[in-house]
């Protein structure tokens, strides 16, 4: 019953995000402002529809109604409920609701600012929003796709197969029968995904993938209405930023969940699911970056629109390759029905976004020239560049395997040798540019004047680099065949680093002189009056934080595998690591735990006793979990591997060393700040009520700082 | 040390060289050994997983065998060549250096040195009636001392309000 | 740099109809490329009633047909073929194993039958031991380079192949056989045929 109130209500969203776009059309181009008004109240009907739809998907779930076919897939009997619910997003079906969810959340909340200065751009952001939702909640609701979340199982009385079905076919009862309801039980989600890590890494990938739906609604907007000032840029800026923020997160907690999960000592292993959810972060930072350049000099238009575009349809593409079963990856989704309908969908947003570019390439033309090759505008671009040029290795990395097969039929991998060395030295020359562009003036900067702010960090940072060399050679094993990399890298990572911190502290001390104020207040009060700009230095800094982390495990990673009897002590990268005990038994949910115990030692000091577990679900799923002592210098790593062959006496062990790489989950502590600094609301025309805005001049049209 | 430098046109890039292990032992290949093999090799049946932390039977086996080979004294490449031709070219981490593959070693740079001549020429190009423009938008940068950054960083802060 | 104005000072410069050919011809390969993976990743094996193309096995040593260690297709033609694909990492290989055995000695005399072991993505050693156990005589092999999977567009192991005089797939069977009684069944249908 609640299941086909759910499916219901489906359906009614996805007339209202049909009917939404067609009466947007329909008032724009018969000039009638009422439709407007009504295709955006349709839209934002979604949201409590979708709630609603949600609420019940999260009761079923929460229930155990194994009726329902999703909540079978997803769930069990022995699941706790914190697990039950955000099942919700463990299966195809459910996390395609999730997206329309979001996505109807998004577009509503753009709806409700005011638009009293915008008019002409509502229809078309109507538009471009309906549609996406429309098309997303369509595959949940299409019996075709056999997506829905609330299909039903029915048992067919002629022959006794169970199948799934939005309606009751002819000839059946509902499966389980009352007699099995209090006994049959769900499948379960894969123990792979009961990690924390996994429950928050999807929704904020959503998250990012949808808030940037609201962005390029704009741009198509300001395509189709011609009006190609900045003003689309302005008014997403913010939504830019935290749809951004929302998409490191999840590619940070994807990584933080294989390191703690997968058993492989890693965060980040250039699958190509992993890059389809990293491409559109790479075109997003681009864009970041490059709208500062429209804002302040009013140019690259066009190149604007090329990367929301970009990003729009590479968040798509993604979605779509992660979702047909395209591409081979151990993220994928089972295969399933929708990919035709995601090609066909991918097929007209990237034809008609090219199309209305074309059209409106002649009106998207500079305002102003470049007047230096140092200047900022022209280091922004050298940035673009370079992420555009990683973008392509990404890209064509992940193509080239379907490019191949269809030319000579052979499948091959393209892996991360491939994807390390190609975009290596890309990122080391973003994290330089990341350190010098903000000196730079908009318009014009030479040499000298450059000079003069990079003198003195540079010294600092060539020390930096010559004690660390220094002490390498000190402690020769650390030395590896990466080592002149990882100089080049420490060098690039120190010099930004200092850079921005010297900015911070020259701008602070100028401000603490002139104000005679405390220094550390002025540096609060700088960074309060001129959020973007210091925003975007922590920002920085916390990507020279995780690259620190980066270079640390990427290139000083040992590795040793090794079979211990009990009471067996080696030694490894300066630890003394014991097998003291071993323990097998069954938990509470009916998992097989064996447990290791080790006890850690480093120059005859105990350290600490680590745990490495291999479980074994009652589905013959086995779970790997590291014992990890973690600190500032290094991660010490220890799993259990290939436990088959071992036993309680003779336990097969791999053991990671995994220098500096807390520094990279650290550093994605100090973006998320850094992020918030820059996109926290201020006191700016946008946010004010209309009323009190039209008494301003409308001065700020060149005004933002920064 | 063996190392072993591929020269291909990424070493415009700075190529990361990647080398081999020596595995002298005495006492037949240890696991470290075979690791050190395997992490070059992908599982030919599963989905995108490095043989080396693959946990199915089937990668098991795979170790073993590299195991063995190791142990009849086989070289890395002779192991390597000899995955390939049991189970196909997508056992290597990246594309075999033949034929239609060199286009994926090839296509990224070129789209990129194609990028950076796009974009050097659109400076110049737009630097070019910068000559008539430049009082115009001249600039507050010429020695600069730190008053005068501060006022600069004050200006652009009334600006904004 | 005033929002109404866009500055009219550069002549109106649309995309050169060169770009604009480059851009679309990019696009649409792009989308032909991935249609192609899209097809691909839905469709499933060969089907019943293609024509299977030609294909040759080296045998493992100590296993020959007409005293060659390398077999193709065309030197059965005019015999049914069953295709067996296996590996011995593969749990659910071992239930036919036996039964597979059974047909194929039961069958063997009649000449109008040939069954054909090919052993997927698998390590010789662990290969030999599978077929000593499961004491398996009819002609087996590795599949190198995965090429004859690829060719049926296998979906996992075990998978088997019925193929008539012609040379046109007749029956596939996903999953292993449950007796030995449904593998004959299927070999006398396609030899009354």
């Amino acid at each position: 019953m609640l299941a086909d109130f759910g499916y219901g209500i489906l359906v009614v969203a996805f007339l209202t995000s049909v009917y939404s776009v067609g009466a947007a059309f329909y008032g724009h181009f018969e000039k009638k402002q009422k439709w407007v008004e009504s295709a955006r109240l349709a839209m934002q009907l979604t949201f409590p529809l979708l709630s609603l739809a949600a609420l019940d998907l999260l009761y079923l779930l929460a229930t155990n109604d194994f009726n329902v076919s999703f909540v079978y897939e997803v769930t069990s009997r022995d699941m706790p409920l914190y697990l039950r619910l955000t099942a919700w997003w463990g299966g195809q079906a459910g996390s395609l609701l999730f997206w329309s969810w979001l996505m109807s959340a998004f577009a509503t909340a753009v709806t409700l600012r005011n638009w009293d200065r915008d008019r002409e751009f509502l229809p078309w952001v109507v538009i471009v929003s309906s549609v996406t939702m429309a098309f997303f909640i369509g595959l949940n609701v299409m019996p075709f796709f056999e997506e829905n979340p609330f299909a039903r199982f029915w048992a067919s009385t002629l022959d006794g197969s169970v199948n799934a079905y939005t309606f009751q076919p002819a000839n059946s009862v509902a499966f389980p029968t009352p007699d099995m309801v209090a006994t049959f039980d769900g499948n379960g989600l894969n123990p792979l995904l009961r990690h924390p890590g996994m429950i928050i890494h999807p929704p904020m990938l959503y998250l990012g993938f949808v808030s940037f739906v609201i962005p390029f609604a704009f741009a198509i907007a300001a395509l189709v209405t011609g009006r190609t000032d900045d003003r689309w840029i302005r008014i997403t800026r913010r939504w830019t930023l935290i749809a951004w923020l929302f998409l490191s997160l999840g590619l940070v907690l994807g990584g933080r969940w294989a390191y703690d999960v997968l058993g492989w000592g890693g965060y980040w292993g250039w699958d190509p699911v992993e890059i389809a959810a990293f491409m559109p972060w790479l075109t997003g930072t681009a864009f970041l970056h490059s709208v500062m350049i429209q804002e302040k000099r009013g140019m690259l238009k066009h190149w604007n629109m090329i990367l929301i575009i970009l990003t729009y349809a590479l968040i798509i593409f993604g979605t779509f390759l992660t979702r047909s079963g395209v591409l081979s990856s151990v993220h994928a989704f089972a295969q399933s029905n929708i990919g035709p309908a995601f090609f066909g969908f991918i097929g007209i947003t990237f034809v008609t976004s090219i199309s209305l570019l074309i059209w409106r390439w002649a009106d998207l033309s500079s305002e102003a020239q470049m007047d230096s090759m140092l200047s900022r505008e022209a280091l922004f671009l050298l940035n673009n560049l370079l992420f555009i040029g990683i973008l392509v290795v990404c890209f064509w990395g992940v193509i080239f395997p379907l490019i191949s097969e269809l030319f000579t039929g052979q499948k091959v991998t393209v892996g991360p040798p491939f994807y390390e060395r190609a975009t290596g030295p890309l990122f080391a020359g973003l994290v330089i540019l990341m350190g010098i562009a903000p000196l730079s003036a908009w318009g014009h900067s030479t040499i000298k004047t450059l000079g003069r702010a990079l003198w003195k960090p540079l010294i600092v940072t060539i020390l930096v680099t010559i004690a660390f060399v220094a002490f390498a050679f000190t402690n020769r094993e650390v030395i590896n065949d990466y080592f002149p990399y990882a100089i080049i890298g420490f060098f690039a990572v120190a010099m930004t680093a200092f850079i921005t911190l010297y900015e911070f502290w020259r701008a602070a001390r100028a401000r603490s002189r002139a104000q005679k104020e405390n220094f550390f207040i002025s540096l609060w009060r700088l960074a309060g009056r001129n959020r973007r700009r210091y925003g975007g230095y922590t920002i920085h800094l916390a990507v020279v934080l995780m690259a620190i982390g980066i270079i640390g495990i990427e290139m000083f990673q040992t590795e040793t595998q090794v079979s211990m009897s009990r009471g067996q002590k080696i030694e490894f990268s300066g630890y003394t690591i014991e097998f003291k005990d071993f323990y097998s038994f069954k938990y509470e949910d009916n998992r097989w735990v064996n447990r290791a115990e080790m006890n850690i030692y480093r120059d005859g000091q105990f350290l600490t006793m680590l745990a490495p577990r291999y479980d074994v679900y009652p589905d013959g799923q086995p779970m790997t979990i590291a014992g990890v002592r973690s600190t500032m210098i290094d991660d010490l790593y220890i799993i259990l591997v290939n436990w088959e062959q071992g036993s309680a006496d003779l336990a097969p062990f791999k053991i990671y060393h995994n220098p500096l790489v807390n520094w990279l989950w650290l550093g994605s502590y100090l973006f998320i700040v850094g992020t918030l600094i820059a996109a926290w609301p201020d006191k700016d025309p946008e946010s004010l009520p209309a009323r009190v805005r039209g008494k301003q001049t409308p001065v700020y049209q060149s005004t933002s700082a920064d | 040390m063996k190392r072993i430098l591929t020269i291909t046109i990424f070493t415009l890039f700075l190529a990361l060289a990647f080398a081999s292990v020596a595995f002298a032992q005495q006492s037949g290949p240890t696991d470290d050994d075979v690791n050190a093999i395997a992490k070059q090799l992908f599982c030919p049946v599963c989905e995108n997983t490095p043989l080396d932390v693959c946990p199915t039977q089937a990668c098991a086996q795979w170790r073993a065998l590299i195991k063995e080979k190791l142990a009849a004294g086989w070289s890395e490449q002779q192991i390597k060549d000899y995955f390939v031709t049991q189970y196909g070219a997508r056992v290597l981490s990246e594309p075999p250096r033949t034929g239609l593959n060199w286009l994926v070693y090839i296509v990224p740079p070129v789209v990129f040195i194609i990028g950076a001549v796009i974009l050097y020429r659109g400076l110049v190009s737009m630097r070019k009636p910068a000559a008539m423009t430049v009082a115009e938008s001249a600039p507050a940068t010429k020695n600069e001392s730190a008053e005068d950054y501060m006022k600069r960083v004050e200006e652009e802060l009334k600006k904004r309000n | 740099m005033t929002q109404t104005n866009p500055t009219p000072a550069s002549p109106r410069r649309g995309v050169p109809a060169w770009v604009q050919v480059i851009v679309w011809a990019i696009l649409f390969g792009l989308l032909a490329l991935v249609a192609f993976g899209l097809r691909n990743a839905q469709q499933g094996t060969v089907q019943v009633g293609d024509t299977i193309p030609g294909f040759s096995l080296t045998l493992f040593d100590g296993y020959q047909y007409q005293d060659k260690s390398t077999v193709s297709l065309a030197d059965f033609k005019g015999k049914v073929v069953v295709i067996n694909f296996w590996a011995s990492w593969c749990k659910p290989c071992e239930e036919e194993a036996a039964e597979l055995e059974a047909v194929w000695r039961a069958n063997q005399a009649n000449g109008n039958v040939i069954f054909l072991g090919v052993d997927y993505t698998d390590t010789e050693p662990e290969a030999r031991g599978y077929l000593t156990k499961f004491d398996i005589s009819y002609p087996n092999g590795p599949d190198l380079g995965t090429r004859i999977s690829q060719m049926f567009r296998i979906k996992g192991v075990p998978e088997t192949y019925f193929i008539d005089e012609n040379g046109v797939l007749k029956y596939i069977q996903i999953g292993p056989f449950a007796s030995s009684a449904e593998i004959q069944r299927v070999i006398d249908q396609l030899l009354n045929d």
